[in-house]
């Protein structure tokens, strides 16, 4: 019995959830979306199709499910954590061996009704797991070095299991969001420092290790490395995105270039101007009013769910905020990042503005589990 | 598992300094992504604004469309046709090989086309499109156009191509255009950006090459969008570029028809000059050729047999062509003589079939002598031994200078290629250019047009128009620039003495209309166009001492080659003269067989302005020449049928 069900009664009751929804958090999810809507309008040169219309459906669809899912009790999916771990980790084995390639990864799962990619379910469910992990393991032996391995280990697995598709970008966003869980749950600082150092080393073994037979990498995401280092080298080849991306970017100016008046993303010259590169299309059509404006929004996703967590004393509920706001964090920071040209082209799209399926999905069953905390939160009792 | 209230405090509160602290680092990083997207945004704007327009905009050319030509009467003689023609760009195409395999299955491509444009493609970067065949059909391009898809990095082009429509009637005058070449490019300076566009075509030779000034125009410009693949999306603006000049010549195209046609195969050259103002109304050398071969670029084959052919087709004999004028340049001995005062019209000289100057035996053509000849006896029947005895007396500097005032020896200025200064010599002209001293006998031959002494059709026609008014008559090949008349030809007065210029008229008259003359078989006898003139026969080798002995070889007997070139000069009317006309027939034999005739009947032609009527000829010949209008009519469309035949 934990803390959490001492105050069982002073949480809402069926359809009175409703109101206790985090709204403003909902609202803001609603903006995200619905910038989306408007830029994958924009890429698509003014039409629905084929992005538009897909999106709206999947974001009502994800809609339902944040809804249906944050009307369940949090403890409910407490008890689930370990169950979606593995079915996870289940679903990327699957995945390395019957997946469907799609540029030269195996990412996909055909289910016939849509394509699921574990990975963006893993990040969830890596999240959902420590979080119980750390709720079920007592405080004071939070750093002892046994009961670090273990959530290491959870990490690292299906790490590494997405690391062999290769999905550079995904294995980074759950290494990072798996060790920033660890952080928040009072894990000493020692290990981190370790970790650090460790990871300073690892670059330099990656480094090193390039050209002989025991090469870490694939000869691609070297490239990569390489032309984020210094794209002007190939502007032609592997440096061309980068180039064309931020040549979009900073024309957009102040107001930038105007609805669908972006000659970068209207002539082709950006690359998956819908996917990963539509925040571009968006900084080069509305400018920096518009980038910061998403920016802002993105902004303001964190500090609710920072304020979720705090509100909470739930260290279940609490954690699973903290970690969902973090990989949510980590998405649009990465991908931000990327298309300005301050972090190699890794391949993650911009959390709820990117087309696609199971990400815009998983973010909004995540967000379910971020609105479950909030409606089930432990009350104040009256001293 | 419970915990215990103060346990449960600690953990919360170090999450929540974990928590504020993750947060915080979210924050700041959030912050400097906006620091970064306001630094590119901002503060780099028009940098990458800058490159976004470079990216997006491309500059193409629009080439200007040619100045046409048109004669006299505004009859065209060249202008611009849409042509279609195949573009490749190597990069585009990818397997350049299989696209053109791919092509050849779809249409006819010339092997030797291809050949040309797989060379140039070798030596030029992939980007750059490369003619694979010009003048394709409609059909054709076509059936590219639908298979586009499969036949990456092909494009169809419309162009504008050269067509001369009178085809070889022309091509000596106004030339051809062709490709800009290397060779070409490497000719200018500072080479007009127009002049790189693939298969722009500039002047090669002739008219189209000298005045390549006023006949290319501006090139526009305009400016498009091209996307990443460098299709282009649409057209921004344009600067629309300014047409070449159009030009009127002076030449009259049926007249120049008519007599391109009466030279027929022979290798000869023919000069109608307007004596009024100098236009040259036609200005024929033959054989000829078809300018369109060139402007598509002539097959190996086709140039061997121009070049190869020894009657010299490419070659223009009016203005290029310099030969010795021989008796036709008696009149200048005849006028140098008169205007120095050495003799006068009346003054006889004994020619006894040969004179001996300075140890060396100078013969007349008529071995047995003409006996006491005067001035109009002299040119009436073309005694030599006159000349060299009037030109010894008058001394080569003043019949050189003579030569001069009456447009020999000077390169006159008009836009045709090569245009040849010929030569009229003088003593200081010997010692420069043979280093050696003028000898009385070089002024013996120069007399009677031998010797160094050369001159072109061109420049003959010019002397008679110059003998026919007294002022001096420049030629003029163009009329008008864009509709604005050029300066005549008309020229002032030579300042000679009227009575001298009449009596060589007068003796140029009895040439053609004395029983005794030389070229009394091709009189006029229209008495209102009546024609005065001079035969003229070079030889083209020295007739040797022994061979005189034998009595001189009949030209007939000679090899081609080796026979005297034919000549004859003439203007008509005689007494209101209108037109010049110079006649060469290269080893034609006698000036007064194989030149006065065509000479003839071009002053003829040129006089009616269309086929004379037979009543203009002497009686006797009216049948045969019936025959030849007949025959000409048949042979060459242009030229129009005899009068009599004409309803």
């Amino acid at each position: 019995m934990s803390y959490l069900e001492h105050n069982v009664k002073s949480t809402p009751t069926g359809p009175r959830k409703m109101l206790h929804m985090n709204w403003p958090l909902t609202l803001l999810l609603i903006s995200v979306a619905s910038v989306g809507f408007l830029m994958l309008y924009s890429v698509a040169g003014g039409s629905f199709q084929p992005w538009a219309e897909p999106q709206i459906k999947r974001f009502a669809v994800g809609f339902a499910a944040m809804v249906v899912v944050a009307m369940v009790p949090i403890w409910f999916w407490r008890n689930m954590s370990v169950l979606a771990y593995l079915v996870g980790v289940v679903l990327l084995v699957l995945v390395a061996t019957i997946g469907e390639e799609g540029k030269g990864a195996q990412r996909w799962i055909n289910l016939g009704f849509m394509r699921l990619q574990p990975s963006e379910l893993m990040k969830i469910a890596l999240v959902m797991v420590l979080a119980a992990y750390y709720d079920w393991l007592p405080a004071k032996r939070t750093s002892h070095p046994f009961w670090v391995m273990i959530p290491v280990a959870l990490i690292l697995l299906p790490t590494a299991l997405v690391l062999k598709q290769p999905d550079l970008g995904t294995s980074i966003l759950l290494l990072a969001a798996g060790g920033g869980l660890m952080f928040l749950a009072g894990v000493h600082w020692a290990y981190f420092a370790a970790v650090i150092a460790a990871g300073a080393g690892l670059i330099t073994a990656v480094f090193e290790s390039r050209g002989t037979e025991w090469q870490l990498l694939k000869n691609y995401q070297y490239r990569r490395i390489d032309t984020f280092l210094d794209p002007s080298s190939d502007p032609l080849g592997a440096g061309y995105h980068i180039t064309q991306s931020k040549i979009a970017l900073g024309s957009g100016g102040w107001t930038g270039r105007g609805f669908m008046q972006g000659t970068q993303s209207r002539l082709n010259f950006l690359p998956e101007k819908h996917t990963d590169f539509i925040f571009t299309t968006l900084a080069e059509e509305f400018g920096f009013v518009g980038g910061f404006s998403l920016l802002t929004l993105y902004a303001l996703i964190i500090v609710f769910c920072v304020y979720t967590a705090l509100a909470t004393r739930d260290r279940f509920s609490s954690l699973v905020t903290l970690g969902i706001g973090l990989n949510f964090f980590l998405f649009f920071a990465v991908n931000m990042s990327m298309v300005m040209g301050l972090a190699p082209v890794v391949g993650v799209p911009l959390p709820m503005v990117s087309y696609g399926g199971s990400a815009m999905l998983v973010l909004m069953v995540a967000f379910g589990l971020v609105h479950s905390a909030h409606i089930h939160r432990p009350r104040q009792q009256r001293r | 598992m419970r915990r215990n209230p103060r346990e449960l405090d600690s953990t919360h509160r170090q999450m929540s300094r974990r928590t504020l602290l993750l947060g915080g680092a979210q924050l700041a990083l959030i912050g400097a992504l906006g620091m970064r997207m306001r630094y590119m945004q901002v503060d780099q704007a028009d940098q990458f604004r800058l490159l976004a327009e470079e990216n997006r905009v491309n500059i193409r050319l629009l080439p200007p469309a040619r100045g046409e030509l048109f004669d006299r009467n505004g009859e065209q003689l060249a202008h611009n046709s849409p042509s279609y023609r195949i573009i490749i760009v190597p990069e585009d195409a990818g397997d350049v090989d299989k696209v053109i395999a791919d092509l050849s299955r779809l249409v006819e491509l010339d092997e030797e086309d291809l050949n040309k444009a797989l060379t140039e493609m070798r030596r030029s970067p992939p980007f750059l499109p490369i003619t694979l065949a010009d003048q394709v059909s409609w059909e054709d391009i076509s059936k590219i156009a639908v298979n586009a898809p499969a036949l990456p990095g092909i494009t169809p082009e419309v162009g504008l191509t050269r067509v001369y429509p009178r085809r070889a009637d022309l091509a000596h005058v106004i030339g051809y255009v062709g490709p800009v070449s290397d060779y070409d490019l490497k000719q200018i300076d500072d080479p007009e950006p127009v002049l790189r566009i693939p298969r722009f075509q500039i002047g090669k030779v002739g008219l189209e090459a000298k005045r390549e000034d006023v006949l290319r125009g501006k090139a526009g410009a305009k400016r498009v969008e091209v996307n990443a693949t460098g299709r282009v999306m649409r057209e921004l603006d344009r600067r629309e570029g300014q047409s070449g000049a159009d030009l009127q010549l002076t030449v009259d195209a049926d007249l120049q028809g008519y007599v391109q046609a009466r030279l027929g195969e022979e290798s000869a050259a023919a000069v109608v000059i307007d004596c009024e103002n100098g236009d040259l109304r036609a200005i024929c050398s033959s054989p000829s050729f078809d300018p369109n071969l060139f402007v598509r670029g002539i097959s190996v084959a086709d140039y061997r047999s121009l070049t190869e052919d020894p009657y010299r087709p490419l070659a223009n004999k009016t203005v290029q062509g310099t030969y010795p004028p021989g008796s036709t340049f008696k009149m200048i001995t005849a006028m140098a003589a008169l205007e120095e005062g050495t003799i006068g019209a009346g003054e006889t000289v004994w020619c006894p079939g040969s004179l001996e100057v300075s140890g060396r035996r100078f013969h007349c053509w008529k071995r047995g002598g003409h006996g006491h000849v005067d001035l109009n006896a002299s040119l009436k029947r073309s005694c030599d031994v006159y000349y060299y005895d009037v030109a010894i007396k008058v001394g080569i500097d003043k019949i050189s200078a003579m030569a001069k005032r009456f447009g020999l020896g000077v390169r006159h200025d008009i836009p045709m290629s090569a245009v040849a200064e010929g030569l009229a010599p003088d003593r200081a002209w010997k010692q420069r250019v043979h280093n050696d001293v003028w000898r009385i006998g070089d002024t013996a031959n120069s007399s009677i047009g031998q010797g160094y002494m050369l001159a072109s059709p061109l420049q003959l026609a010019v002397m008679s128009a110059r003998l026919a008014t007294g002022r001096e008559v420049t030629p003029r090949l163009v009329k008008k620039i864009n509709g604005i008349e050029q300066p005549s030809g008309a020229g002032e007065s030579l300042g000679m003495n009227e009575n001298h210029l009449r009596q060589v008229r007068r003796g140029m008259y009895d040439v053609c209309n004395d029983r005794r003359g030389t070229a009394y078989r091709s009189r006029i006898i229209e008495d209102s166009y009546r024609m005065a003139g001079k035969t003229g026969t070079s030889q083209v080798r020295n007739i040797t001492k022994a061979e005189r002995a034998a009595g001189v070889i009949r030209n007939s007997d000679l090899p081609w080659e080796r026979r005297d070139h034919a000549l004859f000069v003439c203007f008509a009317p005689y007494d209101n003269p209108r037109y010049a006309v110079s006649v060469i027939v290269e080893h034609g034999g006698g000036g007064s067989t194989a030149a006065a005739p065509i000479a003839r009947d071009v002053m003829l032609q040129a006089l009616y302005g269309d086929t004379p009527p037979l009543s203009a000829y002497p009686a006797a010949d009216r049948s045969k020449i019936k025959a030849q209008q007949e025959r000409l009519h048949r042979d060459y469309p242009g030229v129009s049928a005899p009068v009599s035949d004409r309803a």
